[in-house]
């Protein structure tokens, strides 16, 4: 059916010229018999008359000028999907690697995906308890949500994100009506829910991690892993979240499942982008990395969302270290920009001993305000993050006050700030990464602390609050249970 | 011979085909099987480069390219309000019908406007008269808020030999202005700014209904302002909160390069939202322009242009327009892709050369002006455009050429957003230029001593910089008592008139009397306090004890109607609290009068 073109000019890095070609397109997928007979998968990034440019998704290595064939498939790269995906495992370029059956395809999808048309977007609104007190009180997680983690290299952010897959969970009804008495019933909820999880470059031990995390807890029958770990192919990294997403739409869009995607590690995949970029010469823009970096992020970050008149939602719960804690560094900072906020995690908490270290300043979730208050969660609940993020902002800039002068020196008022930004660190913030804290919980924790400051001094929460709440956290505060 | 014009070369979103010897610079073409909307942007011989306005993956070198003859064009007629378009005004509403899809597929074809819908025309003009351009013919009530006004087309003039009131489709005829039949519908070319008489000196403020910005830092209606900030700073809050409650008559929404579930905010929320001056829903004087971060990033270039285009058109209807761009940092980062794959020379940060002068076409399209017509009607454009420079880094290309041409510069600061002071403007690196201009105003149609009040309280934060950096080396003991009460009322002016939360109903929206009497409270209770500090061994903390701070503090929230009542009754407790605090600390001598503010 298709020719096989031996007229390989150019090799260079991932990159491969072959001339004399007729009726290719743009973007369509080759396949390319090295020498020896191995087969590779390539893709065509620039397609001229009687040229193509093609980029391989792994190595060049064996690949000769002479005795190489390419095939030009007439198709884009493309995956097969069924729910029978579920609980599979496969390699970053979307074949099994659990040495299951191949998957019989419902329907072949193009990874690349269509924009989703936001008009045919819904707000997302359901609020996720994920059981960890920095995150559903100050920067709330809601279904539907983009939401980062920007950390570094040794902290735990692979712990964080499996606490986070392993507990989140809406309110029921019930809940939300009694604040919190209510017990939890699992049969309750509603949807199906899966978890989608795509390893970039990451080492072995990381992505076994999370494989075995899912395990423990049974969640990998409803799980669906790619994995391309730091010895596979670099190039290979940029086709891998985008098969994950397009699994991902197919069970949220077409099968109504809940999906949460983790995508890890984002600064990897940044990586095989700007190794792709230079081998084309093309101008740079910051660092080194391509001037399309921001386009390429949005086409993946924005393939999350609900969709009005589905049931399903994708989640995303991206991860990246950023090169040196340095946030304005072109990786972190252009997800920034197109993320619905960030969770940011701190070497000095980590380094005192803090878990998770998810430090307020620099943290946001911009989609937490219909997620927080009455009929979601509780009335009190976005007074009571504007307020604790402020106190403990102040309480944090005392400190280093105090480091100067001297706490002697301090006021009464500053003295109060200070317990209370240690005790917020130490009781609030922390928490065992097996402890499931209901958000009710949380809030309660939140109320015991502010009653380390003085009435005067809580301008962000509202007086009749005060009298409802404060009490009540101090008196029967419940030995913490997890 | 010119053969038929077929692509020979795909890389993204840039085309190249040959045959095109007919083809002009900025022309609309329709590239391969699938149609595809593009405009060659570069002539080679007969090789001319395209941009894509959609995804061009599957697309390859043979496929034919057909040429239109036009250049990209807004359709201009009543329906464009309550819109959402994509950057090259396809209805995005439309788009989901056509497409049966929650998707955007490509090559598909839908109207800017809707060719079958009766508008209600009532003529003004009459048989005999004779018009010119941007004269009046007649007007259609488009929504509630808005009276379309019909216009004779730039470059048309002569006498109207026929016109009549009634139910027309915009294509149908509804006047004869000479020869010249002339239609609802009208056509521009987004990148040439609409024609008018001429502009003239901003002297109005456009209200905004946020305290930092209206009263620090004005923008005039038909100026051009910049907010820069890093991301989580607050640019998006700001730009919706401006475009929810500024003083203009339209607002025309570009979403930019952003997130989508930030328009469809917008779209779940506007229809909901009363103008504040009104009652009506917001939507119906809103204009949204969608094009998020995953959509094809050359329409995103376009997107700017097709929105500044309609709002001009409004603007010659003799309406205050404002336009909100969210961000301008990504179109130019569009530009800059472009550039890069026409492998074009880079300038600054890759950015091409003529970045700068793009900015500057762009930001010059705002203005107050004299609309074309004989009936001397004014028209105003204000540009609101964001910028998301790089690590927040304001020394970036985009954020400097923007300062260049743009008057108000109002810098979203992340250090406040942690502390979650919003709106997140830094006081002390914010300016407006327009503040000058704007001062009479302020003093006659709002308060005598509005802008006395206002450089003061400019100047009191500004001291305050400097003495933290003393309470940071010595501690607080080490200040007169004077400069304990300026950190003080920096301290009220901060937190209790800066800080406004957007979110909160009461709180959103705070008109200029309002604003001017929050600050003149603050300023009194520094004024009076000022000469009682001077006893002798005086205790500032029964200063800050006063229950009447209590007051001043939930002041933001005393409702529009009860203004003047509230805030005299709040002077008079905190003269009298204030000034019991001398009679019981100091035993001998008389309260004394204090210096009084400007009333």
């Amino acid at each position: 059916m298709s020719t096989a073109y031996k007229t390989v000019q150019d090799i260079a890095g991932p990159l491969m010229m072959v001339e004399g070609v007729s009726n290719i397109t743009y973007d369509e997928l080759c396949e390319v018999e090295l020498p020896d007979g191995k087969k590779r998968l390539g893709k065509v990034l620039e397609a001229r008359e009687g040229l193509a440019v093609v980029q391989l998704f792994e190595s060049t290595q064996g690949a000769a000028t002479e005795g190489t064939k390419v095939r030009f498939l007439g198709r884009t790269f493309e995956i097969g999907v069924s729910e029978d995906i579920l609980g599979r495992m496969f390699s970053g370029s979307g074949t099994p690697i659990d040495g299951g059956p191949a998957i019989v395809p419902e329907k072949k999808l193009d990874i690349n995906g269509f924009p989703i048309n936001p008009y045919s977007r819904e707000y997302p609104a359901d609020f996720i308890q994920t059981g960890i007190s920095t995150i559903d009180v100050l920067n709330t997680l809601v279904r539907g949500q983009k939401l980062p983690i920007f950390s570094g290299a040794g902290l735990p952010h692979a712990q964080l994100a499996a606490q986070i897959a392993r507990q989140a969970r809406v309110l029921t009804k019930e809940e939300v009506e009694t604040e919190g008495k209510a017990t939890y019933d699992a049969s309750m909820e509603e949807g199906k829910f899966a978890v989608v999880f795509a390893a970039m470059g990451v080492t072995f031990e990381e992505a076994q991690y999370f494989k075995q995390e899912f395990e423990k807890t049974g969640a990998l029958s409803r799980a669906v892993l790619f994995m391309n770990t730091a010895d596979n192919p670099v190039v290979e990294r940029i086709a891998t979240p985008r098969l994950a997403l397009t699994a991902a739409e197919y069970l949220a869009y077409e099968k109504d499942y809940h999906v949460t995607v983790i995508l890890t590690d984002m600064t990897n995949y940044c990586e095989a982008l700007r190794e792709v970029s230079a081998a084309r010469k093309e101008v740079p823009g910051r660092r080194g990395y391509p001037g399309y970096l921001y386009t390429d992020l949005a086409t993946l970050y924005e393939r999350a969302g609900r969709i009005r008149g589905k049931a399903g939602s994708i989640t995303q719960i991206p991860i990246l270290t950023m090169p040196e804690d340095d946030v304005t560094h072109p990786i972190p900072d252009l997800t920034g920009y197109i993320t619905e906020g960030q969770i940011r995690l701190d070497r000095a908490l980590h380094q005192k001993g803090i878990f998770p270290p998810v430090i307020p300043m620099g943290s946001l979730s911009r989609l937490k305000g219909k997620a927080q208050g009455e009929g979601v969660t509780r009335g009190d609940h976005s007074a009571m993050d504007a307020q604790l993020t402020a106190a403990y902002a102040r309480g944090v800039e005392i400190r280093e006050l105090a480091v100067i002068l001297g706490e002697s020196s301090l006021s009464e008022t500053d003295k109060m700030y200070l317990t209370f930004s240690n005790r917020f660190e130490r009781e609030f913030i922390m928490q065992d990464e097996r402890e499931n804290r209901s958000i009710f919980d949380s809030l309660r924790i939140g109320w015991d602390l502010l009653s380390e400051l003085p009435k005067s001094e809580l301008k962000r929460v509202k007086p009749e609050q005060v009298e409802k709440y404060m009490k009540s956290a101090r008196k029967n505060a419940p030995a913490l249970v997890s | 011979m010119s053969a038929q014009p077929t692509i020979v070369k795909v890389a993204g979103p840039l085309v190249v085909a040959k045959g095109m010897r007919t083809a002009k610079m900025f022309e609309v073409v329709r590239v391969s099987k699938e149609k595809l909307v593009g405009e060659v942007i570069e002539l080679h011989g007969d090789r001319a480069s395209i941009q894509v306005y959609e995804e061009t993956s599957g697309i390859g070198p043979g496929e034919p390219v057909e040429l239109t003859g036009e250049t990209l064009s807004v359709e201009l007629a009543p329906g464009l309000l309550t819109s959402i378009y994509d950057g090259i005004q396809r209805p995005l509403q439309l788009i989901e019908e056509e497409a049966k899809s929650p998707f955007i597929p490509r090559g598909i074809y839908v109207p800017g406007l809707d060719r079958k819908k009766k508008w209600k025309f009532t003529a003004t003009a009459k048989v005999g008269e004779t018009v010119q351009s941007g004269d009046i013919l007649g007007t259609v009530q488009e929504t509630t808020l808005i009276e379309h006004k019909v216009m004779v087309p730039p470059g048309l003039s002569g006498k109207v030999e026929s016109i009549e009131s009634g139910s027309f489709t915009i294509e149908e005829t509804i006047a004869t202005v000479g020869k010249d039949k002339v239609c609802m519908l009208q056509r521009w070319p987004i990148r040439i700014p609409r024609p008018s008489k001429g502009k003239g000196i901003p002297n109005k403020p456009l209200q905004t209904g946020t305290r930092v910005l209206d009263t620090l830092f004005p923008v005039a209606k038909g100026g051009a302002g910049a907010i820069p900030g890093p991301f989580g700073a607050g640019k998006t809050v700001t730009q919706q909160s401006l475009a929810k409650y500024c003083s203009a008559q339209v607002i025309v929404y570009i979403g930019c390069g952003e997130r989508g579930n930030e328009m469809t905010e917008v779209l779940s929320e506007f229809p909901h939202l009363q103008d504040p001056n009104t009652g009506e829903p917001l939507m119906k004087r809103t204009i949204l322009i969608a094009n998020t971060s995953n959509m094809p990033v050359a329409a995103r270039e376009a997107s700017v242009y097709t929105g500044i285009t309609i709002a001009e058109y409004y603007r010659d209807m003799g309406y205050d327009v404002a336009l909100m761009a969210d961000s301008t940092s990504r179109w130019a980062e569009a530009m800059r892709e472009m550039s890069g794959r026409l492998e074009e020379m880079p300038g600054e940060e890759g950015y091409p050369a003529y970045l700068g002068s793009r900015t500057a076409g762009f930001y010059e399209r705002a203005g107050i002006v004299d609309c074309l017509g004989s009936d001397d009607r004014k028209g105003s454009l204000t540009v609101i455009g964001a910028v998301s420079p790089p690590g927040g880094d304001f020394s970036e290309p985009v954020t400097q050429n923007t300062l260049r041409v743009t008057k108000v510069f109002w810098a979203l600061d992340a250090k406040l957003a942690y502390k979650r002071h919003f709106p997140s403007i830094n006081w002390l690196q914010s300016y407006s230029l327009y503040a000058e201009n704007l001062n009479d105003y302020y003093n006659k149609e709002v308060a005598e001593g509005f802008s006395q009040n206002r450089d003061r309280a400019r100047k009191i934060l500004q001291e305050e910089s400097k003495l933290e950096e003393i309470v940071r080396l010595v501690g607080t003991d080490a200040l007169s008592p004077k400069e304990q009460l300026t950190l003080e009322t920096a301290r009220m002016i901060r937190e209790d008139f800066l800080f406004q939360n957007a979110f909160d109903p009461a709180d959103a929206f705070t008109s200029l009397r309002k604003q001017f009497r929050i600050l003149r409270a603050i300023l009194l209770f520094s004024d009076i306090a000022e000469p009682i500090l001077q006893q002798e061994d005086f205790d500032f903390g029964k200063l800050q004890n006063l229950s009447v701070k209590e007051e001043i503090v939930q002041c933001s929230f005393i409702p529009e109607e009860e203004v003047d009542e509230k805030f005299d009754a709040l002077e008079e407790t905190i003269r009298k609290q204030v000034t019991a605090l001398q009679i019981s600390s100091a035993t001998a001598g008389t309260p004394q009068e204090s210096e009084s503010v400007a009333v």
